[in-house]
């Protein structure tokens, strides 16, 4: 199980590589800075909006819990 | 986790909302420019309220009609949430104002007296204070069955209040605030540009979905409360 995990996380670094390695090569012309970075705003307002939403799946889950625990 | 589908799909529509809402081009119109993008939060905000004020109405009806006391709890939880809504409402609207109808010539308190008497905002702060009596009137009561009873006739009081306050009187009268004299604002076919309206109205769909799973949290929760109250 840990050596699937750091396997996982291994390769996950590895992509994060090749990412940036792909930035340095074209300098600022990637997605994220492009349009007046308007895209930004757009990551930023869906990461509050799934913390959210996982947040009241949280809540669901546990009051289900109870429901069952009753 | 109970009747997972719509919760899916309250989710796929606000990510859509806020992706899209973002992103599509949007016509620019003087004053407003970009802001119009707030169709798709600040009136879904009134949207939203609205439908959960009539869900709170017609359970308030159906506990007078049946005295079960679950009808009760229902009703008190749709209207807590479409309160909520709409105090969003009210504070988004407050910020798009100050940056569109607002002189900037003037300075901000002289525009401030001007804004202030919109017969519209006027309207929309009495009716959310007539909801915001309902909470306290239901609390101030401590036996349950009269508690029930009176905030159940309170709410359809309530309720047709909205229709002078945020339906007929601004409708009556000048005012900034788009829809009025000309009809329904948002929903006018001509009022709306096509692109916007593939937004729109999913975004109204989503929102009042995120209402109503929070109201169905809240009423699972009291419901629990008051079964560990009565044994």
């Amino acid at each position: 199980m840990s050596k699937m995990k750091y396997l996982l996380m291994s390769f996950l670094m590895l992509m994060s590589f090749f990412i940036t390695n792909a930035q340095d090569k074209v300098e600022m012309a990637d997605t994220m800075r492009s349009n007046g970075r308007i895209y930004v705003v757009v990551v930023v307002v869906l990461v509050i909006l799934i913390g959210l939403f996982l947040y009241l799946l949280r809540l669901d889950r546990k009051i289900s819990r109870m429901e069952k625990e009753k | 986790m109970r009747k997972t589908w719509w919760k899916i799909l309250c989710v796929i529509l606000l990510i859509y909302t806020f992706i899209a809402g973002l992103l599509t081009d949007v016509p620019r119109l003087p004053a407003l420019s970009e802001t119009i993008r707030n169709l798709y939060f600040h009136v879904c905000m009134w949207f939203c309220m609205m439908i959960l004020f009539t869900a709170s109405v017609v359970y308030a009806i159906k506990y007078l009609r049946s005295n079960k006391l679950v009808h009760d709890i229902y009703s008190r939880q749709f209207a807590v949430v479409g309160i909520v809504f709409g105090v969003l409402g009210y504070a988004t609207g407050a910020v798009w104002m100050s940056y569109t109808w607002a002189d900037p010539n003037n300075n901000s308190f002289q525009s401030f007296s001007a804004v202030a008497r919109e017969p519209k905002l006027i309207g929309a702060a009495i009716a959310l204070l007539i909801y915001f009596a309902y909470m306290i009137l239901r609390d101030s009561i401590p036996d349950m069955d009269k508690r029930a009873r009176v905030s159940a006739v309170y709410n359809i009081f309530a309720f047709a209040l909205l229709f002078p306050t945020i339906w007929i009187i601004p409708r009556l009268l000048p005012s900034l605030h788009p829809g009025g004299e000309n009809g329904n604002p948002a929903l006018d076919f001509k009022d709306i540009d096509n692109n916007m309206r593939i937004v729109f109205y999913p975004a109204v769909i989503g929102w009042t979905l995120l209402g109503v799973w929070i109201v169905s949290l809240k009423i699972r929760l009291q419901l629990l409360k008051e079964k560990s109250l009565l044994q």
